[in-house]
Order: structure tokens, then sequence, then C-alpha cells
């Protein structure tokens, strides 16, 4: 962490460099937002947008468990919640060949619902809105390299399962003809999903880490011709999101989470317009 | 000829033909959600033969390939004889009826074909040699030339030929074909069945191939299964399709397979 603290000070002259909290956020983000565009660039194309919503969500019943259980830190009954659900859902998909939307919907408001049931006797909800929006500027080094280990993680995942991801996302039956083990490995991104979700509530709150899943993709997929620009372009317009609406937070006073959102909604409308005028020239003939 | 167990009988002449691959269906039954789906149904290919599967919507087309692939459960007996060696299974190419993607997909056909033939992950972008590697897989059904198109500019036919070349690349000893006469024009139907045609010859590989296209596939094949839930007829297309009675039956709603709900004992699955 030192050596982070001092590269900061050497290259960033300005007044929001001298915190601790935002070095340490500024290195959360850095190392979390590659992993949401990586992760997106699969949910975006196998349209599993209102899935991951409901991951986010269920973050509510995970934190009332383990206040339940008595458990002081929610991080672990969370992830064990959301693993459970997203297992669950794979296997719920996998017996039925209908859309799964209202299935999932059911999911949702259950999970809220009961989420917000149970921590919320006695008046006590308020204690909990910190989960709502999240505080990336809390984050502890030992959060951060918990963080690190995930990005890790995803990268080797993304190294071994990446092929096999985009082969099953275009058709199971020629996934499973090519010896893809296909429910093991949408098990095992399923499983991946939640808990990089789950790692992030604390950071950026349950309702906006959809958002940072589904924008960079959604807009990378505006231009990209090929799969390496597809996650290129994900990756550029999370990162740079992140680290500008961190920035732009401090300044504004406003919650950074949010922020960042703002910004790869920014990103995300430069690109529908950058298709559009490059659509035009194609259509003019010109090279 | 025409009679159902017409595809039971194996005569001494198909055995000797019979060295390289074939693939031997007894008694297959497939029940889905409580319903039959496929009843007992035997079939035999042999070595470079090219078989159409011809049924009615809902006749269980699908879920036999789907059977043979091993994706859904099923009771009978399934048994390949490749070079002599019986095996459970052969080594499957198959060509599935359509892909999942939206419009605008970023992902190109040499993307998909790397992914599906290679390990290096494409996310990283591909090399120049596996660009080659891919063209050249590409070019043997004339389709190098898509090489940089994303799929979802493609027509259905190319898109087809791009699905053969990959199908091929795992050196397949049987070729499963879902559909491909579903969204490709005339010509390119013509120019798919005649790829089809010269990968029997050349490879000596067995084909199965599912269609709607009657008129269409019979000049192309080698014999011709009427399948509605069970076998109703096998054999030579001209002599299936030169049978009155099974064409007055059969025949509307194998045409018109898409629009006519009146078939006899096909439902919706």
């Amino acid at each position: 962490m030192e050596a982070w603290y001092r590269l900061v000070d050497t290259l960033v002259p300005f007044g929001w460099a001298q915190y601790i909290f935002m070095k340490n956020a500024l290195l959360a983000v850095l190392v979390i937002t590659p992993v949401y565009a990586v992760l997106g660039t699969m949910v975006v194309s196998n349209r599993m947008a209102f899935f991951t919503d409901v991951l986010g969500h269920s973050a509510f019943a995970g934190i009332a468990i383990g206040v339940l259980c008595g458990i002081y830190d929610p991080t672990w009954p969370m992830i064990v919640m959301a693993v459970v659900l997203a297992v669950l859902i794979n296997v719920l998909k996998g017996l039925t060949r209908a859309s799964m939307d209202t299935t999932l919907g059911v999911f949702l408001a259950f999970m809220v619902a009961l989420g917000i049931t149970l921590l919320s006797r006695q008046g006590g909800f308020v204690k909990y809105t910190k989960y709502l929006i999240g505080d990336i500027l809390a984050v502890s080094p030992a959060e951060i390299s918990w963080l690190a280990v995930l990005f890790l993680a995803v990268l080797v995942y993304w190294c071994l399962a990446g092929n096999a991801l985009i082969l099953t996302s275009v058709n199971r039956s020629l996934a499973r003809s090519r010896r893809i083990k296909v429910f093991l490995l949408e098990t095992s991104f399923t499983i991946l999903l939640a808990v990089v979700v789950m790692l992030s509530i604390r950071l950026v709150g349950v309702l906006i880490i959809n958002s940072l899943l589904v924008l960079p993709a959604a807009a990378s997929r505006n231009f990209a011709r090929d799969t390496r620009a597809y996650t290129l372009w994900a990756v550029i317009f999370s990162v740079v999101s992140g680290a500008a609406g961190l920035v732009m937070s401090y300044y504004w006073g406003t919650a950074s989470g949010a922020t960042i959102v703002l910004f790869s909604v920014g990103c995300y409308l430069v690109s529908v317009v950058a298709a559009h005028v490059k659509k035009r020239e194609c259509q003019h003939g010109t090279p | 000829m025409l009679s159902p167990d017409d595809t039971n009988r194996t005569d001494a002449s198909d055995e000797a033909r019979c060295r390289h691959c074939c693939i031997r269906i007894d008694g297959l039954t497939v029940h889905l959600s409580g319903h039959v789906i496929l009843k007992g149904v035997n079939l035999h290919v042999h070595c470079g033969e090219v078989l159409a599967i011809v049924g009615p919507n809902g006749a269980g087309k699908t879920t036999l390939l789907r059977a043979i692939l091993g994706e859904v459960p099923y009771r009978g007996n399934m048994s390949s004889l490749i070079g002599g060696v019986e095996r459970r299974r052969p080594r499957i190419g198959y060509v599935p009826q359509k892909l999942q993607f939206d419009l605008d997909s970023p992902l190109s056909v040499v993307d998909l074909v790397v992914a599906a033939t290679s390990p290096r992950p494409v996310w990283m972008g591909v090399s120049r040699k596996a660009f080659e590697r891919a063209k050249t897989i590409l070019g043997v059904f004339s389709a190098d030339n898509l090489a940089g198109r994303r799929i979802g500019e493609l027509s259905g036919g190319e898109l087809q030929r791009v699905l053969l070349a990959i199908a091929m690349t795992a050196k397949p000893e049987l070729l499963l074909l879902d559909e491909p006469a579903s969204g490709v024009d005339v010509q390119g139907l013509a120019l798919f069945y005649q790829l089809v045609r010269d990968l029997k010859r050349r490879h000596d590989i067995s084909v199965i191939l599912v269609t709607h296209d009657l008129p269409g596939i019979a000049p192309y094949v080698d014999r011709l299964v009427l399948l509605n839930r069970s076998i109703v007829a096998a054999g030579d297309p001209q002599e299936v399709l030169s049978d009155e009675l099974l064409m007055r039956t059969f025949g509307p709603c194998l045409w018109h397979a898409a629009v006519s709900p009146a078939c006899p004992s096909g439902g919706e699955i």
C-alpha cells in the first residue's frame, strides 16, 4: 500500500489525492472496474441484466439473515445467499425452456421484501440504508486485497473459460458437441458473478451495482466489431468512468457510486453518437 | 420397400460397406415432461450415407438429434461401429439450426471459429496465425471471405456454411445438421446441399440432416426417413416421394409444415 500511496503522491498533484481514503478508493476503483467490464460483456451478450439485478437485490436478504444469525460482518451471509440463489436460478433455467423473466421477478420481489421485513423490525432499517448506495471512500486495504484476489480469479477464469462462454452463449447444443460442460460452465459463471456483486455492495450499493456491470459493455457494443474490441472498450469505459466519477464525487461532494454511473451513462451516450456517425460515413461510401 | 421395419433390416451388403462408420439406434424412446416425443425409433445409418429425416412440426426430429448428441435422456440402444470398433457414440459434428445472438453482437466470424477450435482466449485478440488458420477452415466451404464480418451481418446461408466449417474441424464421423434450410434462400440451399454431398464423397462420413425442405433435399440424399414420433417410412427418396398414399397423408404438412397444423398424430411440443 505504501508504494501505491507514494506513486499517487508523485503522479497526481491535485488536492483530492492527498487523502489516504481517496488513494484507497482510487485503487479499489482501478482494480474492480475492469472486473465489472469483463463480466459485463458476457452479462449483456447473454441478456442476463435482470439476473444480475436480482443477485444485487438479494443482498437485502443476505444482510437480514446475517443479522438474524448474529453475524456482525454481513459480507459472508450475503455471498452465501447470492451463490445459493445463483445456483438455484441456474438449475431452474435448466428445467424449463421458457423465459425466466417472471420467475426472476418473483425472486427479486421475495429477496427485497424478505430483507426489508426482517431488517425493519422495530424501525431499524435506517441503519442499513448505507447498503443502498454504498461507500467506496470507506474501503479498507484489507478489502482492496480481496478485490485484487477477485481480479486475478476473474482474469484466470476468463483465460480458461472465455471461449467456452462465447460458444455456449450462441448455442448450448453446439457447445456441448464441442465437449463443453455447459451446466458446470454456466453455474461457475453465475457463482463468480454472485461473489463479485456481493463484494461490491459495500462499495457502490444495491441500487447501482447493476449499472456498473451493464453500461460499459453496452457502450462498447455500440461500435465494437470483434470480441477483443468489445472487451477492450468495455474495460476502458469502465475504468475511465470509474476514476472520473470518483474524483468528481470528491469535488461535488456526492455519492461516488452514483457519480461513477453518471459518467458511465455519459460514455454510453457518446458511443451511441459515435456509432451513428460511423454508420452514416459507411453509408456515404467514405472509406 | 416402404415399411417402417425397413430400417431394422441390415442386409449383408450394408454390413460389408459399413466398415468406416455407422450408427445404430434401436428402440429409441424419449419422454419429455410427461409427453412421448419419440417412440421405438429404429435407425441404422451407414457409412458415407446422407440421410434426411423429414416430418411435420412436433414430430420429434430435433429431439432425435438431441438424443444422438446425448442431450436428452432416452430409453433404447444406441451404438456406433467405427473402423470395426464398437463405441457408444461416434465423434459428432453438429450444425445447429440457429445461433442465439443479437444483431448488434460484436462477435466476428473469426472469433467464433477460433473460440470453437482453439484454447487461446478470443477476447485477447486473434493472432495473424490464428486468423489464417480460421480462414483455411472457412475456405473449405468457400466462406473465407466472411472471416472479418460480424455474425449478425451474415445471411442464413453464409452462417450455415460457417457453422458447417466449424463442425468439420471436429473431424466428425457423424455429421448432424438441424434444419439447414431454415432462413436460407433457394440458391444458398442448393450450394449448401452440394457442399454436404461433396463432404460425404471426400471424407466418407455419415450425415443425418433434419429438414422441412422435402422436395429440395431429395436429389441430394441417399435415404429419406419420414418421422412422426416413430418412423413412418424410409427408403430411396424417389420411392418415398412417389408413394401416393404417403404423400397424400404427409405431403401437405411436409410442404407447408410451418403453417399447417393438421398432421396425423403430430402435435406441438
